[in-house]
């Protein structure tokens, strides 16, 4: 299991167990985390699914993915460096403890 | 080699079930849902001898199938032709028909051409689109919705979003028709779509070129894309022939499956009203519920397996969307149509590198549609049986005797 937190932007927090292998939007889809669409269901053809990781994790999160800029540039909230696609980013043991915040809006 | 179907007699692995049917059977194609509950039944992969073809329709096999372009190439046909094997009948698509890296550079210059942000500043025109339509419908009160408002609606808005000059509404739908219908066995259905295809494709080919677009479409950024060099003019004119192959019928069935959904539940249909947010999700639940595209087949690129079970190279595997759509071990309660179900992970626009690149279209589409008949209709009622019509690939209604009652 490899935990992840959930920060509204409230400040709520929801801390939920993933799986290894799942991405960090499947993961808020299959808990119900609020203000995570995914409307396309990680195809990467909507950016509803758009958060930003909490910058201690940025390095083990990783680079975006080819195509994701692209789709970035459609989020309705406004997109930091932070930025990234939930449906891109896949947990691994290595992201146990991740903190992603949830943006204003996503369509 | 023996063919089959254009494609390699296979002998399949001995764990796998032999089912003897005709997943393209008139029967099925109109009313699929028990054969599907069978198909689930007999296991995560089963034999089709017919068509000596691997066939999956649970939704984890066949969400992985899909998922794995490097095993289960689209390269070769995404119907039962191995174009490795036997010739394709029109030069294959560009981004369907095609694996990466060629697919990458196509593929994106179309997701650009058709972001959210294209669907979104499109969205004002497909309202006022269906505001009309819907206030027309209104007044006749009675009509056969598939013709009157299923194929009307896509017909009026698609081409005008992607710049064409010249239109031909029976043509535009009739296209899509046949492209699917050829994605099948060499049935009665595929051989009436070869014998159309002559006439429908040379006007198509003819509609799709440069000189015939507006500068301002969604063809226009193809052509842009280009002159910058991503791709050859001629590539973003076979791309342009790939938005009225796949935009035009699909998004037709989605607004016919939709009304269908409607107005068998009428309590879903109280909870839409009474709940506009959920418009765009009742639309995933239509999707998901009736899967307008509800086969696709793929070809194993070398030996394999699925689900443990050695899969040879140059297999093809069917994948039944409609039927991982309507599986209960991952929907628990599949047979209700619920406008809040929020099904997110339904396989209807695919999934994975070729998941539907038109999704953002078609979602502006009926977001449309839907909150014109919200904003306007009380009721929809039956006036007479709604008919399916059969189609190797597409799952649409031919017929919706429908009363629309104003707010
Ligand atoms: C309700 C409407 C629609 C449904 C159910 C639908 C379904 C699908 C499915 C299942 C695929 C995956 C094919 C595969 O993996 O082999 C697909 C791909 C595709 N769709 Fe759609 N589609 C719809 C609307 C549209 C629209 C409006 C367009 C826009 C022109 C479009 C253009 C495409 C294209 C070009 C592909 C190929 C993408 C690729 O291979 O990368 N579709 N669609
Ligand atoms: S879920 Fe659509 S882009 Fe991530």
């Amino acid at each position: 299991m490899v935990k992840v937190t959930y920060v509204q932007p409230d400040g709520t927090e929801v801390e939920v167990e993933g799986n290894e292998g799942d991405s960090v939007m499947a993961t808020a889809i299959a808990n119900d985390v609020d203000g995570i669409v995914a409307e396309c269901g990680g195809s990467m053809m909507c950016a509803t699914c758009h958060c930003y990781v909490n910058e201690a994790w940025t390095d083990r999160t990783g680079e975006r993915h080819e195509g994701e800029e692209d789709m970035l540039e459609c989020a309705a909230a406004e997109v930091r460096d932070t930025s990234r696609l939930s449906c891109q980013i896949v947990l691994t043991p290595d992201l146990d403890g991740l903190r992603v915040q949830v943006p204003e809006a996503q369509v | 080699m023996t063919l089959v179907e254009g494609h390699k007699q296979i002998a399949p692995d001995t764990a796998v079930p032999v089912w003897d049917t005709d997943p393209y059977d008139l029967e099925v194609l109109v009313d699929p849902y028990d054969w599907w509950a069978d198909l689930r039944a007999k296991g995560d992969v089963v034999y089709i001898p017919r068509y000596s073809a691997l066939m999956v329709g649970r939704y984890e096999t066949t969400k992985k199938v899909f998922s794995d372009h490097e095993n289960f190439l689209s390269s070769r046909g995404v119907g039962l032709d191995d174009f490795a094997l036997s010739k394709p009948w029109r030069p294959p698509s560009i981004i369907l028909e095609v694996d990466p890296p060629d697919h990458t550079k196509t593929r994106k210059v179309m997701s650009r051409a058709m972001s959210p942000k294209v669907a979104k500043a499109l969205g004002e025109d497909f309202r006022q689109t269906a505001d009309a339509l819907v206030d027309e419908i209104l007044e006749k009160g009675e009509i056969e919705a598939v013709v009157e408002f299923a194929e009307a609606f896509p017909t009026t808005v698609f081409p005008k979003a992607v710049g064409m000059t010249i239109v031909n509404k029976r043509h535009l739908v009739d296209y899509g028709a046949m492209v699917f219908n050829s994605i099948g066995p060499d049935n009665e259905l595929r051989k009436d779509a070869t014998t159309r295809v002559p006439e429908v494709a040379r006007w198509i080919m003819e509609a799709c070129d440069r000189s015939r677009l507006t500068d301002d479409g969604m063809g226009a950024l193809l052509f842009e894309a280009a002159d910058a060099g991503d791709i050859t003019a001629e590539e973003a004119s076979l791309l342009v022939r790939s938005f009225l192959s796949a935009g035009v019928d699909t998004t037709v069935t989605g607004i016919g499956n939709a009304l269908w959904c409607l107005a068998n539940n009428p309590a879903e249909w109280e909870a839409l009203k009474a709940d506009p947010s959920l418009t765009r999700p009742a639309f995933e639940e239509v999707l998901r519920y009736t899967s307008p595209v509800h086969t696709f087949c793929r070809t194993s690129g070398r030996d394999t397996e699925i689900s443990g079970i050695p899969v040879e190279e140059g297999t093809k595997v069917i994948c039944s969307l409609g039927s991982a759509n309507m599986d209960p071990e991952k929907w628990g309660d599949p047979e209700n149509f619920r406008v809040a179900r929020k099904p997110v992970g339904h396989l209807a626009f695919g999934v994975g590198i070729h998941g539907c690149v038109g999704q953002n279209i078609a979602r502006a589409e009926l977001d449309a549609v839907l909150g014109a008949l919200i904003a306007k209709v009380d009721r929809i009622e039956w006036t007479g049986d709604p008919v399916w019509r059969p189609n190797n690939a597409i799952h649409a209604l031919d017929r919706l005797p429908l009363r629309f009652i104003a707010k």
